[in-house]
């Protein structure tokens, strides 16, 4: 048998095995992409009904007298006033036959507890309605929301459901009247956090996370910059500055969790700043991203070819000139670029945070960085902690706003990267 | 065209063009390629160019850089394959058959012929793996015992077995620059190929370790077809029988070694071996 | 005065001298030019007037704000020990928790003072006179020395100084400050958890905490309450951490390497131009995501997926959040794959193509062996990752410190043991916040000689083919 032969016979073989494994490469990243479809998929489904919102529409009566308010009278006044005895009698003579102390709680329970500030503020913002009957949208009770969406179903057995019969009965009666309505939920976007699922938002955290961004940003961009640009451009090769380049490599690949509890014992224990604040939450973060940052700058600082500086060197300038004048804004794209790239990574960031106490149950919306907020991830985490059902679509919209703040940001790093990529 | 295609057509084809001068052809061919261009997207590197090469013989390919020498030796075990922008159309026959043809195998054609590259690339293995490599993979053995004894054959054959017998299992990374060369050499021989191709095999080396190459190449003509890509003329003048002048893509002119050095036929190929550019 | 005021006005006072500066090396150019013949341009090149005035500028500013920066940090010590003094000459009774006292008059409200005892009030009062002299003697001190300096620097700044020399050395020295916070960094990491591993180790031994097998922080809230020992050995959460991330690159390693060869070696351009931004989507998503995708949908499909087949998975199981981490790490396994086979030379390639070798076998004896040392690099990267991630194992492991190795049952993590310590309404000197403290210096340490090998090993990979 010549080499040819004996090549050729074991050839069958070893395109098999070649075939196989090019088809496991293939599945490696089928698997990857199988999962991010699954789990993009899931998390949509699960989120969708929570952008519609269930709404009881009533006939109430808003009689001054019962009240005890006129059109004349003043903010307190009218903040005083008991508005749920009214959205309660509404619902009473709707539903005349309801006499039962329990099936009275069903009857009353069908509204949010939030109705009677909702009719307030409507009460605030119209005094005229005063002494007529109106009809009034009101949010109704998660368990309604629940029911109307289907996510309870109302054919299975009375035992295993949590609305039972007669609140069915009731809700039924009132779709028949076409009281119930759903309609974009508006509230889901414009309040802060709540117990009650269908009165919760992520205002409050949007905002938080908006803060705390902020505050990160202004401490990291030019600390960044400033290291990178010392890094590549001035620094002498000596040990310290190996010390210092081996410490920016490591700190990147430091847990972020440690950062949480560098916060705790620094910041909150040691300078005492204010616990859940914005401003601790993006001094973490920033001392989290700055590797980041560094990294992608100094590369960014490094792509800048050696021509430019020379032709500023070679015309008088100075060092400092050189770099600030011409390296700097040529580097500005990339540098902004991964400073983007970083923000992001801080914006999904949660386990630091945990640390410094911005788990907090915080349903004012924070007016400032030193305010007690939360952030997105966290509003996440902790609806997902939460056992009313009602919060596993509010978790599930909250990843959806999370991720497209994301998607955006990378959008315009991608973009950014495009439009100002330059071939040396 | 199949491979009985009659000698004298072929010759009268490329005779139309009237590109290359002397004598392209040979009786006993082993290699014969006919019509190649070469492209990678848009640019042609490689154009027209029909050559044979003889059993036995060694063949030098010479020219200025970026005259395509290097391209047209890829081609003849499908390393160009490797780039997916390169497109290599015309004709190329081993004994007489297509190696472009669909149902040709590259493992098998590199099996037959095999490379020695430019910059030695020992694999980062031991010297016993670097030869043992080939066999392997290509299963041409049975037994340890007869590995062991192809593995020294062609350290022999490639005239380092002396210098490393005893450190088989240090690392093929380890040794100088023109014994790693070597080393690749008995790599390519251990597959026991029909024709090696060596891409400028001794550019990287110093003259000494140049020296014992050359020697070995004369050795190993005996057994082998032998094609040489070199960018120095001594060392054309020196190894080869034949030698072929590309320029930008063409080929100028073919014939015996002597004769090309002594005495060219065409003007190019006279400016470029007295020196004149290059 | 408040520190931001002070702040204000040396700011203010910087500009001052900048502008006062830069005008008077312009009047002395204005001079000099009026004194050369305007048709002999003089070649003499001059540094700009305004290097003059930054060089003015910093003088007034940067000892001023050191010497507030000193003045920030000894003056809260020194108040108190006036106040100790104070306290002892007028004999108060402050009783055993000196520290716990002083606390609570600086906490004391001055508009609010109606139930508070006499001697508080009186302590509270000599506080504050003290607080007012030092802010005070504070303002003078910063405030005549910017005022003192920019005389000084005005007077100093004339044509013959390198004044651009010096500010570009000023700004010098503000870049290599901002490289340096990095290390201060790691510096305030190392002091905050050995600070308080040290507190914690002197209440519970080393030797219990790092070999002990129970793990129960729960203290009782009363210290006569039954059950009011808890154990400390991180012996269980150290093997529940090694389990998932066990689980986690079982899964990462093999599918990052393949996608990474797949990609780099296989797919069309095309493929790969679609193919590996996707890939970052997935490093992209915050862990939280993954946490609530393990916890909700994963572990129950796991569970149920168990159950089908006969076996009792734990609702919590190891297995759901080591797989759902190990997806998450793939691409960051994948991409540093990409990046060291890619960096073995093409000469290899070409080798062993050149040899008759199949595009697979090339990869599998020549590429993969190449790049090992990389690969290994990379995969103690990913360890590292996977030992440090929190959220997914918060959401998804479990609480209860099971010792096992079985990834079918919950187990829990050094992770998520911290953020369960520190994560309750607790006092923070108890044993239990500082145990978060101890298994946090484990977790750095850990992770950093992990990193450090890993940079190392790669870094030396990288240098052989440079």
């Amino acid at each position: 048998m010549n080499i040819t032969q004996k090549v050729q016979k074991s050839l069958k073989k070893r395109y098999l095995k070649e075939k196989i494994f090019k088809s496991m490469g293939f599945i490696s990243v089928a698997v990857a992409f199988l999962f991010l479809l699954i789990l993009i998929s899931d998390i949509t489904i699960k989120a969708l009904p929570a952008f519609v919102q269930t709404q009881i529409v009533l006939q109430v009566d808003l009689n001054e007298q019962d009240l005890g308010i006129t059109q004349q009278s003043n903010v307190d006044e009218i903040r005083q006033v008991d508005f749920r005895r009214v959205i309660r009698a509404a619902l009473k003579k709707q539903f005349p036959q309801v006499k039962k102390r329990k099936q009275k709680k069903d009857l009353y329970s069908l509204v949010s507890v939030g109705a009677e500030y909702q009719l307030r503020d409507l009460v605030l913002e119209n005094r005229e309605i005063l002494g007529t009957t109106q009809k009034v949208t009101f949010i109704a009770d998660d368990d309604v929301d629940a029911l109307i969406k289907g996510v309870i179903d109302r054919n299975d057995e009375e035992s295993g459901r949590r609305v039972k019969d007669f609140k069915l009965k009731l809700i039924e009666t009132l779709e028949k009247n076409g009281q119930i309505e759903k309609n974009f939920n508006w509230q889901f976007f414009s309040s802060g956090d709540s117990r009650e699922p269908e009165l919760a938002g992520i205002k409050g955290a949007v905002l938080g996370s908006l803060y705390t961004l902020l505050v990160t940003l202004l401490m990291t961009f030019p600390v960044a910059v400033a290291a990178a640009i010392y890094l590549e451009e001035f620094a002498p090769k000596n040990r310290m500055v190996d010390f210092i380049e081996i410490n920016i490599n490591n700190l990147a690949a430091v847990p972020s969790i440690v950062f949480g509890l560098l916060g705790l014992a620094v910041f909150i224990n040691f300078f005492e700043l204010p616990r859940s604040a914005p401003i601790v939450g993006g001094i973490v973060l920033s001392l989290m991203t700055l590797p980041t940052i560094i990294i992608a700058s100094r590369s960014a600082i490094k792509a800048v070819p050696p021509s430019l500086r020379e032709a500023a060197l070679g015309l008088g300038a100075s060092k400092m000139q050189t770099v600030f004048h011409h390296v700097f804004p040529a580097a500005l794209p990339g540098i902004l670029t991964g400073t983007i790239i970083g923000m992001a990574q801080a914006l999904g960031e949660t386990a630091p945070l945990l640390m410094i106490g911005m788990v907090a149950f915080i349903v004012d919306i924070p007016q400032s960085v030193t305010d007690p907020a939360t952030v997105l991830p966290i509003q996440v985490y902790l609806w997902a902690d939460s056992p009313e059902r009602g919060f596993l679509e509010k978790t599930s919209a909250a990843i959806l706003v999370l991720i497209a703040f994301l998607i955006t940001m990378n959008a315009i790093a991608i973009y950014l990267r495009k439009k100002f990529e330059k071939k040396w | 065209m199949n491979n009985n295609t009659d000698q004298k057509t072929l010759d009268s084809m490329h005779a139309e063009h009237g590109k290359t001068v002397g004598q392209p052809f040979c009786q006993d061919a082993k290699f014969s390629t006919r019509n190649v261009d070469v492209f990678y997207a848009d640019n042609q590197a490689i154009y027209d160019v029909s050559l044979d090469m003889g059993k036995n013989e060694v063949i030098a390919l010479i020219g200025p850089s970026g005259c395509g020498k290097s391209t047209y030796l890829r081609c003849l075990n499908r390393m160009n394959d490797t780039i997916d922008i390169c497109k290599v159309t015309g004709q190329l026959l081993l004994d007489g058959q297509d190696i472009y043809a669909k149902d040709q195998d590259p493992v098998l054609l590199r099996a037959r012929v095999g490379m020695v590259f430019q910059k030695p690339n020992p694999f980062p293995k031991s010297i016993y793996d670097n030869v043992a490599y080939g066999p392997r993979i290509h299963g041409l053995t049975s037994n340890k015992a007869e590995l062991d004894d192809l593995v020294e054959e062609s350290l022999i054959k490639a005239g380092l077995f002396k210098e490393v017998k005893d450190r088989l299992e240090s690392p093929g990374t380890g040794l100088s620059g023109g014994q790693q060369q070597r080393l690749c050499i008995a790599r390519t021989i251990a597959v026991q190929p029909e024709v090696i191709l060596m891409d400028e095999p001794a550019s990287a080396l110093d003259p000494i370790a140049t020296a014992i190459i050359e020697e070995l190449i004369s050795e190993l003509r005996k057994n082998y077809t032998i094609v040489i890509v070199t960018h120095s003329m001594q060392q054309a003048a020196r190894v080869s029988q034949r030698t072929a002048y590309f320029h930008l893509g063409k080929l100028i002119e073919v014939g015996e070694t002597n004769q090309i050095f002594t005495n060219p036929a065409h003007d190019l190929t006279e400016k470029y071996i007295t020196g004149r550019f290059g | 005065m408040t520190v931001s005021a002070i702040l204000f006005l040396l700011v203010l006072l910087a500009a001052f001298s900048y502008f006062m500066g830069r005008q008077k090396i312009h009047a002395v150019y204005q001079q000099q030019r009026q004194n050369v013949d305007t048709n002999v341009r003089s070649k003499a090149k001059f540094t700009l007037p305004k290097y003059f005035g930054y060089v003015a500028a910093l003088w007034s500013l940067v000892p001023a704000l050191l010497v507030l920066l000193v003045i920030e940090i000894i003056d809260e010590p020194i108040i108190t020990t006036q106040l100790t003094d104070y306290m002892v000459q007028s004999n108060l009774n402050v009783g055993n928790n000196f520290d716990l006292y002083l606390n609570e008059i600086q906490n004391l409200d001055a508009n609010n003072l109606a139930d508070v005892e006499h001697a508080k009030i009186k302590v509270f009062e000599k506080l504050n006179h003290l607080n007012k002299i030092a802010s005070t003697a504070k303002s003078v001190i910063v405030l005549a020395l910017a005022i003192l300096m920019t005389i000084f620097g005005l007077k100093k700044i004339t044509v013959g100084i390198p004044a651009r020399q010096y500010f570009e050395k000023a700004i010098e020295i503000i870049l290599l400050l901002a490289a340096s916070i990095a290390v201060l960094t790691t510096v305030g990491i190392v002091l905050s958890v050995l600070f308080e591993s040290i507190r914690f180790f002197g209440e519970i031994p080393v030797v219990d905490f790092m070999f002990g097998t129970q793990w129960s922080p729960q203290t009782a809230i009363r210290a006569d309450q039954v059950g009011s020992s808890a154990a400390f050995g991180a012996v269980p959460l150290f093997i529940g951490t090694m389990l998932i991330s066990f689980v986690a690159l079982t899964v990462a390693v093999p599918l990052g390497l393949m996608s990474a060869i797949f990609l780099s070696e296989y797919a069309s351009s095309g493929f790969r131009a679609f193919a590996k931004p996707v890939l970052e989507i997935l490093a992209g998503i915050p862990t939280v995501v993954y946490g609530f995708f393990a916890a909700l949908t994963v572990a129950p499909f796991i569970r149920e997926l168990g159950q089908s087949i006969g076996l009792s998975v734990a609702s919590e199981s190891a297995l759901a959040a080591g797989l759902v981490m190990g997806i998450m790490i793939i691409p960051f396994v994948s991409s540093l794959a990409d990046d060291v086979i890619s960096a073995v030379p093409q000469a290899m390639r070409e080798g062993s193509l050149g040899l008759g070798a199949t595009k697979s076998e090339t990869i599998v004896k020549v590429l993969i062996p190449a790049a090992l040392p990389g690969i290994v690099g990379g995969v103690l990267l990913a360890a590292s990752r996977a030992i440090g991630e929190t959220m997914i194992v918060v959401m998804a492991a479990g609480l209860a410190a099971n010792l096992t190795v079985n990834p079918l049952n919950a187990v829990t993590t050094v992770t998520v043991q911290i953020v369960t310590l520190l994560t309750g309404d607790q006092e923070f000197d108890s044993a239990k916040t500082l145990a978060a403290f101890a298994l946090g210096l484990m977790l750095f340490l850990t992770t950093l000689v992990l990193n450090i090998i890993a940079l190392h090993v790669v870094r030396k990979y990288r240098e052989q083919y440079d």
